[in-house]
């Protein structure tokens, strides 16, 4: 818990909080076809920010979806450094995450990881496996590098947990929406709006939901009670089914939905 | 749960003398006998503990993973004694070579899915079963198979086959006057390992844990984090998780349990590795010599002893016979073309 002022990421999304606006952030998996293509739509189509997958081979926290984006990406020779070069080039101009597993950053080591973000451009990090209490090297590092690591937060979080949790967030907090793993559903689970209400009520670091948020219908009912919401399965989908026009559209959808509020 | 491991598990196991194949490697042989538990390996040691703990915690549902299929095979057997329900994913090259264990969970009362991911071995039956388990926690406890995992699971699955080197100790003691020079055992997460070395890691024993060519995470693996746990780790220069391939289905794993990088970090124990063909021929060997028919799994051992027997000439060499070998003989038909 250090009171290291807000970074980039986070300074722009309270503000845009502040105004009325509710946030958007598309996941793309990096290395699959068109995943540049892909980010630039989403930016253009009115992302707030866009989370990078870096592709692990044993990704326990994913759905059949983006498992399926991540073989394909290894299987195209995607590489932690190939993503980050590939990064370099996308010139959007909302703040970019990178998602991806601990073995990731424990094999490059924390400093150089961060170092490695930081060349490539990247504000923020999110680590799934990477639960509170071992999470000091990375966050350390992280904060030295001025990288903003977001903190997921589950459903089974006991009510002291929480605020742990949202102490050691940067950037947002991800109240994960559901017990389960990421992936399409047919509803938005009730935990999805009831964490986020935990959290809102202990923090006022910006929260986000995400894990099951599905379509623009879930993320207007999640964003009645979140800041905004993190949308990964339906637009990794629809790049892999589509091309990257598709997910511009679709961003532009659930943007237009959020605007409604 | 004493009264589990004696009236139903079958313990405490034998330990046996191998006079003819002792006499053959020069060396004095004695098996731990886990084959003869009920189910027929180790597994079932670790299973009713966990079994027990997920009744106490109001769990009524089970998840497995396995390889070589005896921990679902313990798992489906606890959960039809406890009358819980139980699903076990298995790798579906696995569900192919081990297909008589598949059945047998059937026959329990089990579901098996077969995972189709990544290597389609051991490695992706746990992803698969971690999946399932963040989304039924509230119901299921996953009851892992192996002394792997996150924290607590490595520490507990040690305690429940701490039983394993309590008794070979006392009856080494009993039939030799002391500790055995070596205790040697086959390495996949290591739980038949630890559970032996348990018993002898304050002793002057030496302790040898065997792991598969292919699949030698001590041997080749470097420090990583993957399945909740930081330890030794087959993987790339990226750190993307490498897959083990091995003859034994229940071996083929790409980590180890972070008990024994520590112990191999600290130098009390070695983990040298076995070729296919090594275990093949051992297999073979103990079948013929001593009447036995061992798991692939615990034929590693063996494999590592008749290799290094010249350099152990007239030790007492203690082995785990984690596991027979019923499971392994429809394959071993296939390898020696009989
Ligand atoms: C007979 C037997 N021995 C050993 C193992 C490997 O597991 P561990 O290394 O945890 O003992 C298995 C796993 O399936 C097995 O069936």
């Amino acid at each position: 818990m250090t009171a290291q002022a807000p970074g980039a990421m986070e300074v722009g999304f309270r503000a845009k909080r502040a105004s009325g606006r509710k946030l958007l952030v598309p996941y793309v998996t990096g290395g699959l076809t068109g995943w540049q293509l892909a980010v630039r739509a989403a930016a253009a189509a009115g992302a707030d920010a866009i989370e990078i997958g870096i592709p692990f081979s044993d990704p326990v926290m994913d759905g059949p979806i983006i498992q399926q984006a991540s073989q394909r990406a290894l299987e195209g020779g995607a590489t932690p450094v190939s993503i980050l070069r590939e990064v370099r080039d996308l010139d959007v101009s909302v703040p970019l995450a990178v998602m991806t597993y601990y073995n990731t950053v424990h094999h490059a080591g924390p400093e150089r990881f961060a170092a490695q973000l930081v060349a490539a451009g990247i504000a923020a990090a999110i680590v799934p496996d990477l639960p509170l209490e071992e999470a000091a090297p990375w966050c350390t590092a992280a904060d030295a590098a001025r990288v903003e690591t977001v903190m997921l937060a589950a459903p089974t979080a006991p009510d002291d947990r929480l605020p742990r949790i949202a102490a050691r967030a940067r950037g947002f907090v991800y109240s994960v929406g559901l017990l389960g793993v990421t992936g399409e559903r047919a509803r938005l689970a009730a935990s999805a709006t009831a964490l986020a209400a935990r959290l809102k009520a202990i923090t006022d670091v910006p929260v986000l939901v995400g894990v099951g948020v599905s379509n623009e219908a879930q993320a207007y009912e999640a964003t009645r009670v979140a800041d905004g919401v993190v949308m990964g399965a339906s637009v990794v989908r629809r790049l892999m089914e589509a091309g990257p026009e598709a997910v511009g559209d679709y961003v532009a959808q659930v943007r237009a939905a959020l605007d409604a509020h | 749960m004493d009264q589990l491991l004696r009236t139903y598990a079958g313990r405490p196991s034998i330990i046996t003398e191998c006079g003819n194949l002792g006499r053959e490697l020069g060396i004095r042989l004695l098996l731990k006998r886990e084959d003869l538990n009920h189910t027929g390996s180790h597994k079932i040691n670790n299973v009713l503990g966990q079994a027990l703990l997920a009744k106490r915690m109001g769990k009524h549902r089970l998840v497995a993973e396995t390889g070589a299929g005896q921990h679902g095979v313990a798992t489906a057997t606890a959960a039809a004694l406890m009358s819980m329900e139980c699903k076990v994913y298995m790798g579906a090259v696995d569900v192919t070579r081990q297909a008589l264990n598949v059945f047998r969970m059937k026959l329990l009362g089990a579901q098996v899915e077969a995972v189709e991911s990544g290597s389609r071995t051991l490695k992706d039956a746990v992803n698969e079963a971690m999946r399932d388990w963040v989304a039924t926690v509230e119901t299921t406890h996953y009851c892992l198979g192996s002394v792997m995992g996150p924290h607590p699971y490595p520490w507990m699955v040690r305690e429940f086959h701490r039983v394993v080197g309590e008794e070979a100790r006392a009856q080494c003691i009993e039939l030799l006057g002391d500790v055995p020079d070596v205790a040697v055992a086959c390495v996949g997460g290591g739980s038949n390992a630890i559970g032996l070395f348990s018993g002898f890691v304050d002793d002057r024993t030496r302790l040898v844990g065997v792991e598969p060519a292919g699949g030698a995470a001590v041997g080749r693996g470097v420090p990583g984090v993957v399945h909740g746990m930081r330890s030794f780790l087959l993987q790339d220069e990226y750190g993307q998780v490498q897959e083990a391939h091995s003859i034994s289905a229940g071996l083929d794993y790409p980590g180890v349990g972070p008990e024994h990088s520590h112990l191999a970090s600290i130098g009390r124990a070695e983990y040298p590795n076995v070729t296919d063909s090594e275990v093949i021929d051992a297999f073979q060997l103990l079948a013929r010599t001593e009447g036995i028919i061992t798991a692939l799994e615990s034929a590693h051992a063996l494999a590592w002893i008749v290799r290094a027997a010249p350099e152990l000439a007239g030790r007492n060499v203690l082995m785990n016979l984690s596991g027979r070998g019923d499971k392994d003989v429809a394959q071993m038909m296939d390898v020696l073309g009989k």
